[in-house]
This record gives C-alpha cells, structure tokens and sequence, in this order.
C-alpha cells in the first residue's frame, strides 16, 4: 500500500493519543460515562445499602504510628485513642472534667482517688469492663516508656470490687484527676497470654511487630476495621458502644493521612474528603470562603518560645538586656503578618484556661524601651550571638525566627541563624549549641507546672528537671514554687502558686514569649465539628454528628 | 549471555555494599531515630535505654557487618516507623510506584517519538515550532506547581477527577495490589502521570530531534534519497533507528531515576509509593528504612541498566559483538 510519510505521522500520532486516552486520559471517559449514569448510580447506591450508612472521609497531616495507645505519647495517638478507646474522665470543651467510663469520682484520703465506673460496658472483643481492666491498663502505663513519667508519682491503681478502683499516689498529688484522661482501659484479657510469635501480646514494642501494634480492643465508639499504615485507616462505629446517648451518628470513618498541605486542602475544596485537620494559615482563607465548606479555629496551647543561654552568653545573664531582648520582639506583629492572626501572641508560658494563666502577663514590644535598657546595660552598640531554630517543626518556624533576627538587629544584636529540620534539631537543642534556641511546648498535663519542669526549672540531670532549660535559667525560689505547686490538691491555691511562678519568670524575662499555635479544623457543613472539638486537639469523633 | 549475566549480578552486590557503606555512613547525618519514636517529654535515660535496645550504641563498622549479616539471609532490617521488616515496606510500596512510571513513560514514548520526528522532518513547520516553545515551558516549570495547578484546575475547579491517593485497588497475584483494574483506580493515575511525565517528555521530544536532525545529515541518508526510497521508509526505518540508541541509553538511566526518586509526583498527590516512604523516612529519621531502601535502588539500577544494555544490543549489533569479547 502506498503512503505517504506524513500520513504514516499522523496515523502514529492518532495511535498514540489512542493509547494515551487508555493510559492517561481515562477519566475525560470516565467522566462523561459517569454523567450519563450518575442518577441511576446514586439511585442505585441508595438502594444497595439497604441501611444506608454515613461515611466520613477524613483527612489529617499523619495517622496513627500505632494500634497501642501506650507505644508512643503524641497528639496523634491521642487523637487515636479517643476515637477506639475511652478514658475514665475527659477535658470539656470549657477546661472542665467530665465522667466516662467512671461516673464518679471521690478524693477519699490525700493520696487515694476513688472511681466508680460504668457497669454497662464492653469491649470490642465483647468482653465485659471491670475495674480490673483499670488496673491492668495503670501498671502498664507504668511501664510505658513513653508515658511512666506521667504515672511515676501513682503507686497504683487498686480493685475495691467490680466496678470500683482507687488511684493511689504515694504523695498527695493535685494532677491525679486530670492524669485520669490518660488512662484508655485496654482489654485486659484480650491483651493477655502471647501472640504466634511467642511474644508477650502485652508487650509494648516502639520499632517491631507486636501483638498490640496491629490489634486493638478498647471501649470506645469506633473499632479498626481496616489499617494500612500511612494509606488508609477505616473506622467503623462499636454496635454495642454504651454511650448511647452520644450524638455522633457516623457509621464509617475513612481516615486517609495527606502529609502535603496544599495537597490536603485541594482535596477538601474538590470535595474528595469531608473533613480535614489542620489547615495551614496561608489557606485559611480560601477555605473560609469556600461554599459548603466551615472552618473551625481556637486558640491552641502550645506555647512558642526563644530562650537565651545565660550560661553560653554573659550578656545575657544581665536582666537589662534580657528585658531588651523581650521587649525588642514584635510578636504581636509576628502573629499578624506571619501567623495569618492564627495565632495569639504570648507574654508568659500557661494559655488562657490553665490554672497558671496570669492575665497581667501581657506581651510587651517596645522598642524604645528595649533600646534604652540595652544603652543602660552597656551594650548599645550591640552584640552578636547564634540562634538555631527547626525549619519543619512548628507552623512557619523558620520564618519566625528570620523576622526576630531582623527585629534584633534594630536593637544592635546580630543574630547568626541556622535553621535545620527537627530530625536533626534535638540533639542540636540538647547540646545547648547556640546562644538563642527556638522551642515550643505543649503540656502534657494540660497544667501549667508542666512548662515550668521541662522549661525553667534548674536543670539538673538527676531529677531530670529543666531538661529543654536551653535558658539555663536558674531561680531556685521558682523552683520551691513550683515542687510546692506539685502536692497541692486545692487548685485555688494552685492557682495562686502558679501564677506567681509565671509573673516571677515574667519579671526576670528568663525567656522570649512568642505566642500560641491555633488550631483549626475545616470540613462539611453539614458537619458538628463545633461541638466535638477542643484546645486540646482530640477531636471526639465519636460525637460527630451529620445533620 | 551467561557471563554477562554473572557479571552482571556481581556487579550489582558490589554496587549494593557500596551504597550501604555510603548509607551507614550518612545515618547519623540524618538524624537521631530513637527522636521520633518518643514523645518530646520522655527523659534522657528512657532514650538511652531505647538507643541500647536498638543496637545503635554500637560502632558503626559493628551495626554495619550485622547489617550485611542479616541482608545474606535477605533480612534488610526493621522499619523503626513502620514496625515492619524494611524490605517488606519497600516492596508493599513499589506496585504504586512502578505502575505510576509505568503510565508516564507510556506517555512519554507515546508523545515524543510522533513529535520529536516530526519536529526533526519538518522544523519549519507550525506544529514544530508550537511543540518546540511549549516544550521549553514544560521543562522550565517544577514538578511540584505542574503538579498543584493540574489538581486545582482538574480536581478543585472542574471536580473531574480526584486530587489524591490510588483510589480503588485490586490485588493481583496475592501480593501486587493495582489500581490498572479499576475506574477508580485509572482515574487516580491521570494527574500524577501527567505530572511525573511533564519534565521527560519535552526533554525526549528535544533529544529525539536533535539526534534525528543529525542522522538526516549523514551520508547514507542521501544516499537513500538519492536511491529514491520512499521517504517514509527512509525516516522510519533507516533514520529512526539510529535515533534510538542515545534514546534508550538517557531512558535507560531516567526510567530508573523515576522509579528510585519519584518523591516529589508522589508527595504532592499523597500517592504511597516508594518515592513517598523515602521522603518519610528522611523526615523522620528511620535510618534503618533508608538504609535498606538505597540498597534496593541500587539494585533497580543495575537491573534497569542490564535490560537496557540488552535492548542496546538488539538495537545496535556492534554492540553485542564487543560484549562478547
């Protein structure tokens, strides 16, 4: 047969779309099949699930690393573990505590808490709950490696009878209600004896396969019907779930993990997924705007800091210059152009809504103010020091620390920064490499002392005290403050005590306040995401309701 | 045959030991992994004790001979993230990986042989010089915004097709699970193959005319038309094929870059594939993850370049004739 050349082009060409459309452009085909049969589809869906469920398709920036509550302590495996387990009492939406799986709760003697729990609950595995399973959740807590420091000051939890159990610490201990939100009770026989591989199914293991890492067995609302780490996580509700007066009506919950910002909210904005967490705050905006679409934000209670290396540097040892230092930083500024407003800008550690919040303690940029004072210590042609600052750990970390470089140097301080990713940031932190280190804080109390023990507090390796004090401030009356804070159990005077201990470290500028992280939560508007969310950050999905 | 293929395989270990000494020897550069397998709070004795636990208080030269140790018996270590055997990670995730490439390259071959001839016969022509400029943008724009802008015109705007994920999948052969079988599946694959291919394809169309503009020059070429061969003939047959060995030479080493490192296609799109577990395990210092996975890159290299050593052979016979020696 005869050709010419540009016919035998073009016939390669047509080919090659041919095959491209099998490959690449499948969906325009699947796209136009799809509106021609899209009301019988919908109709169709309708009548095959005979009890129609509702799904919700979520998406957050990482799933859970594990099925065990107890294999990592994170904001992640908590959010896990209110979603597949419940705690004996949990955080409210206004800072308050409210009965789970205990009804009630009374302090019979300085050291003993006593709980009354539910006698209508099973678990997943259709065991019945005692307070055996209590027990047996605290002595593993205790040997977790990951939450034994949160659990070191109880001595145990003790069976009274079925339905009934005593915390006991082995010194009167003003935390040991809000330490009750931590404890899940796990399945205690469904957890004991050992797997096919001969490993205690208990055992608690961060970096291999374990029993626990793949199987769970709790009394919360939805049990893991479906886990592909890091793909694909499926929820389904607990049919014999006690709460039944919750008003979470989701069947299904499809929890993908989209790392990728931009990524996650094009997928909420295309309506590939119902709900997402977090939203970054270059796209609050969009969202907010988007038809169909609620954004939910409150302020968080992680607190970001800059500490200045008394022990590193002597200038900073003077409290004029620290002071300075304080009060050259713009963070409201900060919170404005950088933070998108989502964030609130700090003058002290504890958030509003803890026990320690001062409200006295408000930022305080002034930048004449900060210039004299480093005139009058005799530093008003300045100094130079080192800064170091994550560049992937907290939300616009390294942009912040460029602005307060910028905002140093009007004060004559010369910041020499390096920024790095938090893979290799903590051991940098750790070695206390640089005169101005950047960390952020969230209490795993949700109690203000907690700042001080890992923040201000003398460091001393022994106790274990101060551990992240890059300030390597030292105020051994703070630290009588906050041990006496420790044994308190009246939270007024608590309260009190903290409070000062925040104005003490506010008065001696022992660090940069910057400000606190929002949170924020976007998705359907059908959706009551208002109602199940909270400072925290454990959404209670088991509450979620569609309308 | 025989020897080449000893050879071959010989190779390819010593390109693996290779690679893991390179590996151990940047592990700690990447960070510390006991970090992320704790909370922020967790005391400095508890982190020792896991360090411990871990074996990673050992010399390097120590971690790294129980290493080879354990990869003999093909046990590439544990994945500290993942709680899994590393090598059963990788190969869980190479199924999205290579059916992603799979797709591009598709594409790839598809688009730029028709053009790149094209563009070489006719430089002149309008078409030409259309896919000449438009391939200078495709090649000057990153990955990552062609990436974002598909999503947010194709997925955001026009909700034609979904912005992320594999969608449906069906496992094949008890072990390969495909998204090629289903609607869902293929619909998932459009974006992030246009995406992954949008950087090769004009680099091939521009390769492929140069090389083909260049043959036309040579003397058997005239000679040809001066014989009278149907030009076709003489484009297709005589002229192409003398095209094709830098062709597959640069494919060769792209198609193994695009399965080794496809890292950006895959975060955007949050596909899981193995480029996407590379980046995890960078992010978070799951050194023994990283580890196994440049020792089996290194072996998809040596793979790819044998068959593409072996393709050569079919495509150019003085080659073979010097293999053999």
């Amino acid at each position: 047969m005869k050709m010419k050349w540009w016919k035998l082009l073009v016939l390669m060409l047509a080919f090659a779309m041919l095959f491209a459309l099998g490959c690449a452009d499948e969906g325009e085909e699947a796209e136009e099949a799809e509106e021609a049969t899209e009301t019988t589809e919908e109709a169709a869906e309708v009548e095959e699930a005979a009890p129609e469920q509702t799904v919700l398709r979520l998406a957050m920036d990482a799933d859970p690393v594990s099925l065990d509550p107890h294999v990592q302590l994170s904001g992640g495996m908590l959010q896990y573990s209110h979603m597949v387990f419940d705690s004996l009492v949990r955080w409210t939406q206004d800072g308050q505590i409210e009965p789970r799986l205990a009804t009630s709760w009374e302090q019979i003697d300085d050291t003993t808490l006593r709980f009354h729990l539910r006698d209508d609950v099973t678990f997943h595995s259709g065991n019945h709950f005692t307070a055996e399973d209590v027990a047996w959740t605290v002595a593993r807590l205790k040997t977790s490696q990951d939450y034994k420091f949160l659990f070191d000051p109880f001595v145990e939890a003790k069976v009274v009878d079925e339905y009934t159990v005593d915390l006991i610490s082995a010194e009167p201990y003003g935390l040991a209600l809000s330490m009750a939100t931590y404890i899940f009770p796990m399945d205690a026989a469904f957890y004991t004896g050992t797997d096919e591989n001969g490993q205690p199914k208990d055992a608690i293991v961060k970096e291999g396969p374990s029993f626990a890492n793949a199987h769970e067995s709790g009394t919360g609302p939805y049990m893991v019907t479906e886990r592909e780490q890091g793909v694909r996580n499926v929820f389904t509700r607990f049919e014999g779930y006690w709460d039944t007066e919750s008003p979470g009506n989701i069947d299904v919950i499809e929890f993908t993990p989209i790392k990728e910002d931009a990524t996650r909210v094009a997928a909420m904005l295309a309506g590939d997924v119902d709900m997402i967490m977090p939203v970054p705050p270059q796209d609050l905006g969009r969202v907010e705007q988007a038809e169909g679409v609620q954004l939910v934000t409150m302020s968080g209670t992680r607190i970001i800091t800059l500490h200045m290396n008394q022990e590193r540097r002597e200038e900073f040892q003077d409290l004029r210059v620290r002071q300075a230092v304080v009060h050259a930083i713009n963070n409201p500024g900060i919170v404005e152009t950088i933070m998108k407003g989502f964030a609130t800008a700090a003058g002290q550690q504890s958030p509003e809504g803890y026990l320690g919040y001062n409200p006295d303690l408000v930022p305080r940029y002034d930048l004449e103010m900060a210039m004299s004072l480093m005139e009058e210590a005799g530093y008003a042609d300045g100094f130079t020091v080192t800064m170091i600052c994550p560049n992937n750990r907290y939300v616009n970390d390294e942009k912040i620390c460029e602005t307060a470089v910028s905002m140093l140097a009007k004060i004559n301080i010369t910041v020499e920064l390096t920024t790095m990713p938090k893979a290799q940031y903590w051991d940098e932190f750790d070695a206390r490499v640089a005169d101005m280190q950047m960390i952020g804080w969230h209490s795993d109390t949700e109690d203000s002392a907690n700042f001080f023990e890992y923040l201000l507090m003398c460091p001393n390796t022994d106790t274990g005290a101060g551990q992240y004090n890059s300030n390597e401030y030292c105020n051994p009356e703070l630290d009588a403050l906050i041990a006496a804070s420790a044994t308190e159990i009246d939270p007024a005077k608590r309260a009190e005590m903290l409070q000062q201990a925040e104005a003490m470290a506010y008065e001696d500028a022992a660090f940069v306040p910057l400000h606190w992280q929002n949170l924020s939560w976007a998705g359907n508007d059908n959706l009551t995401i208002g109602d199940i969310v909270n400072v925290m950050n454990f959404p209670y999905f088991g509450d979620l309701a569609v309308q | 045959m025989f020897a080449f293929i000893v050879r071959r395989i010989a190779q390819a270990v010593l390109v693996m030991l290779v690679i893991s000494v390179i590996g151990f020897a940047i592990k700690s550069a990447v960070g510390d992994p006991v970090r992320d397998l704790v909370g922020i709070a967790v005391s400095v004795e508890e982190r020792m004790a896991l360090r411990e636990e871990l074996g990673l208080n050992d010399p390097l030269p120590v971690q790294w001979v129980r290493f080879v140790t354990n990869a003999v018996q093909g046990d590439l270590g544990h994945s500290y993230f993942f709680k899994k055997p590393a090598l059963e990670v990788i190969l869980k995730k190479a199924p999205a990986t290579i059916e992603l490439v799979l797709c591009s390259s598709l594409i790839i071959v598809l688009f730029s042989i028709p053009i790149g001839i094209f563009a070489a016969v006719k430089p002149n022509n309008f078409f030409s010089r259309l896919f000449m400029s438009l391939s200078i943008v495709g090649v000057s724009i990153p990955v990552f915004l062609t990436a974002i802008i598909l999503i947010y015109i194709f997925a955001v705007e026009l909700h034609w097709l979904p912005s992320y994920g594999r969608g449906d999948t069906v496992r094949i052969w008890g072990f390969w699970d495909t998204g090629l079988l289903t609607w869902d599946g293929l619909k998932h694959l459009v974006l992030p193959s246009i995406s992954l291919s949008s950087i090769m394809l004009p680099l091939f169309i521009r390769l492929i005319r140069a090389e083909m503009k260049e043959v036309l020059e040579t003397d058997y070429i005239k000679f040809a038309k001066a014989k009278g061969l149907k030009l076709s003939r003489i484009y297709l047959l005589h002229a192409f094929k003398n095209t094709l060995l830098p062709v597959i030479t640069v494919g060769g080493v792209q198609l193994g870059t695009m399965i080794a490192f496809t890292v950006l296609t895959e975060t955007v799109f949050q596909w899981q594939g193995m480029g996407f577990i590379f980046l995890e395990a960078v992010e978070r210092s799951d050194t023994s993850l990283l580890v196994a996975y440049l020792v089996v890159v290194g072996f998809i290299f040596v793979l790819v370049n044998t068959v593409v050593d072996v393709i050569y052979g079919l495509v150019n016979p003085t080659v073979r004739i010097t293999g053999r020696k």
